[in-house]
């Protein structure tokens, strides 16, 4: 009875207060509201550090220190700027729609934090384990657009409404390549529940059984989250600063608290769903152990997204969407098909871990490389077709320039006479 | 009959959001702002249908109607400022959409109080955790040969070829 009470300390609260008189269902409210509290103020904080991270990595790319004076290693730096943020003067501009563009802030940071609700930090920790996860996890990303089309209409500024039309125009081309991409870890853990997910992968990653998605959806996340080099949405020398031009003060502060967390957000997304999640050594001895794994491996990713920021330039818009459609999603139909063939026969055949070993990396290494070897033939297929497509757009260039040539000749000996 | 629990309260804010929001929609003079009750009225029949146990028809009605075609609603509406200060808020052809409204209202009304299209199959005297089918029942039904295999095929079939004849009218001829 003893451990069954003890799940985690939230349900453990509730007949602690019974005990202690009070209603049940007013003690039951009472944790679930400190529940709620916990998974939404924990990445509130913690944003606070990924900025700091972020500015430190960026400044060694450019050959600088970045914050060093506020704190030890200049780590209450956005503390202090988070404060500015708060007592700076708040500007509405004139021609405003001021519902709209109040609202707009708290919706993308809404966008951002309600999927945390839905992260496995541990075995059992987390926020609401809904059989629908990774839908769920899509459709709120999918609220973010909304806050910015919001935030560049209302403003009355032309700039803002550019940097939106850019937004809206990339986060829901690059949402189809995304979604195919979570196709593929559905279908092989057989669920769409976060944790039944990370489960899933107790034997293999699934960055193993499913390269290609996993590329597709880090690449989409980095352009849903508008990472360089698909920043387009707020390019600085062509729109001064996008859809966010307008807001100040700390209705300025919650959009770049809400960029900067929605990046991390994706790659702890891309840490749940490709690199087995909480899943460790020790872990089932130490489920809190879980939570380090976890914020590990998100940060191997999102390390890389930000010296990716630092050192890659900007793509044009047309460039941009048509990578997308014209290569991204074909790439990701074509993956889903092949990889549901696969998956299905090597289930048929049996070469697939059954329940009872499926945490076993041995039982799972059939159809994780059977699966990696489909991955590696499909990008040796895709590889090849660039480069004929490359080779072909050079010989049409040269042809091209080459009847140029034989024209100049015809034309200037006739002119000659 | 009617028990004031925490469900009844969230099924009246839903309600609430629904109807207000549509009628926002319709009462609004300015689009933009039409689009935004639009939302928040379908957000409202996302959450009826979480209060439903569906809860994957909440998330798709989330991301399909808000996070595509809401937007692309109001993508329309910004590319033509000029629209978002209207003065009228009849039309030339306000009774043929008021007759529609009556009629499918009338209809709906209808079909829910009496067994026109027969039994609708629900047992009031059974729990609803009886009757909850989970989101697995949803896929095997689309694809279940006795159940909805043809409306899901045909439907699959027309957002292909409208995929494609995207693809054909956007290509560039070379």
């Amino acid at each position: 009875m003893e451990t069954q009470q003890c799940i985690n300390i939230i349900e453990t609260m509730v007949p602690c207060l019974v005990r202690s008189g009070t209603d049940p269902g007013l003690a039951q409210f009472l944790s679930i509201i400190i529940g709620v509290l916990i998974v939404t103020l924990m990445p509130l904080v913690l944003v606070i550090l990924f900025i700091w991270l972020e500015r430190k990595i960026a400044a060694r790319v450019q050959d600088r220190i970045g914050p060093n004076r506020v704190g030890p290693f200049g780590l209450l730096q956005n503390v202090a700027d988070a404060v500015k943020l708060i007592i700076k003067e708040d500007i509405t501009p004139a021609g405003a729609d001021r519902l709209i563009y109040n609202a707009a802030p708290v919706i993308a940071i809404l966008s951002v934090i309600l999927v945390w609700g839905v992260i496995p930090y541990s075995p059992i920790h987390i926020g609401a384990d809904l059989s629908i996860g990774v839908v769920y996890v899509v459709a709120i990303g999918s609220v973010g657009t909304l806050a910015i089309m919001m935030a560049g209409w209302s403003s009355n500024n032309k700039y803002a409404l550019l940097g939106a039309f850019r937004a809206v125009a990339a986060l829901i081309s690059y949402e189809i390549p995304m979604i195919l991409a979570l196709l593929i870890p559905v279908m092989i853990a057989g669920t769409m529940s976060m944790q039944g997910i990370v489960e899933a992968q107790q034997g293999m990653w699934f960055i193993v059984s499913a390269p290609i998605a996993a590329l597709i959806f880090y690449i989409s996340n980095l352009a849903e989250t508008g990472r360089a080099p698909f920043d387009l949405v707020e390019a600085e020398s062509e729109l001064v600063a996008g859809y966010n031009i307008e807001y100040s003060g700390m209705k300025f502060g919650l959009f770049m608290a809400s960029e900067f967390l929605h990046s991390f957000t994706a790659n702890l997304l891309f840490a749940v769903i490709f690199l087995g999640g909480w899943s460790g050594p020790f872990v089932a001895q130490l489920p809190l152990l879980g939570f380090v794994w976890l914020m590990a491996k998100t940060l191997v990713p999102y390390i890389f997204t930000l010296v990716l920021r630092a050192t890659i330039p900007r793509v044009r818009i047309d460039q941009m969407m048509a990578f997308n459609w014209k290569f991204l999603v074909p790439i990701a139909i074509v993956n889903v098909l092949i990889t549901a063939l696969v998956l299905k026969i090597v289930q048929t055949v049996g070469l697939s871990p059954s329940p009872e070993n499926a945490t076993d990396f041995v039982a799972n290494l059939p159809q994780g490389l059977i699966l990696f070897a489909t991955n590696l033939f499909m990008a040796f297929i895709v590889l090849n077709m660039l480069r004929n497509q490359g080779r072909r757009e050079r010989m049409a260039d040269q042809a091209r320039m080459l009847r140029t040539v034989e024209q100049d000749k015809q034309i200037v000996p006739s002119a000659a006479h | 009959m009617l028990e004031l629990n925490a469900q009844t309260i969230v099924f009246f804010v839903f309600s609430l959001l629904t109807l207000g929001g549509a009628l926002g929609v319709v009462t609004n003079r300015n689009l933009i702002h039409g689009a935004i009750y639009l939302i928040i009225s379908l957000f409202g029949g996302a959450g009826l249908f979480v209060l439903l146990s569906a809860p994957f028809l909440a998330a798709v009605q989330v991301l399909v109607y808000i996070g595509a075609i809401a937007i692309l609603i109001i993508f329309a509406v910004m590319l033509t400022r000029s629209m978002t200060q209207l003065r009228e808020v009849f039309n030339g052809q306000w009774w043929a959409s008021a007759l529609v409204g009556v009629l499918l209202f009338t209809l709906l009304i209808g079909g829910v109080i009496l067994p026109v299209w027969g039994n609708s199959g629900t047992n009031p005297n059974l729990p609803v955790s009886d009757l909850v089918a989970t989101t697995q029942d949803l896929g095997v039904a689309l694809v279940d040969g006795n159940q909805y295999v043809l409306p899901f095929e045909v439907a699959s079939m027309l957002l292909t070829a409208a995929m494609i004849g995207a693809i054909v009218i956007a290509r560039e001829d070379d």
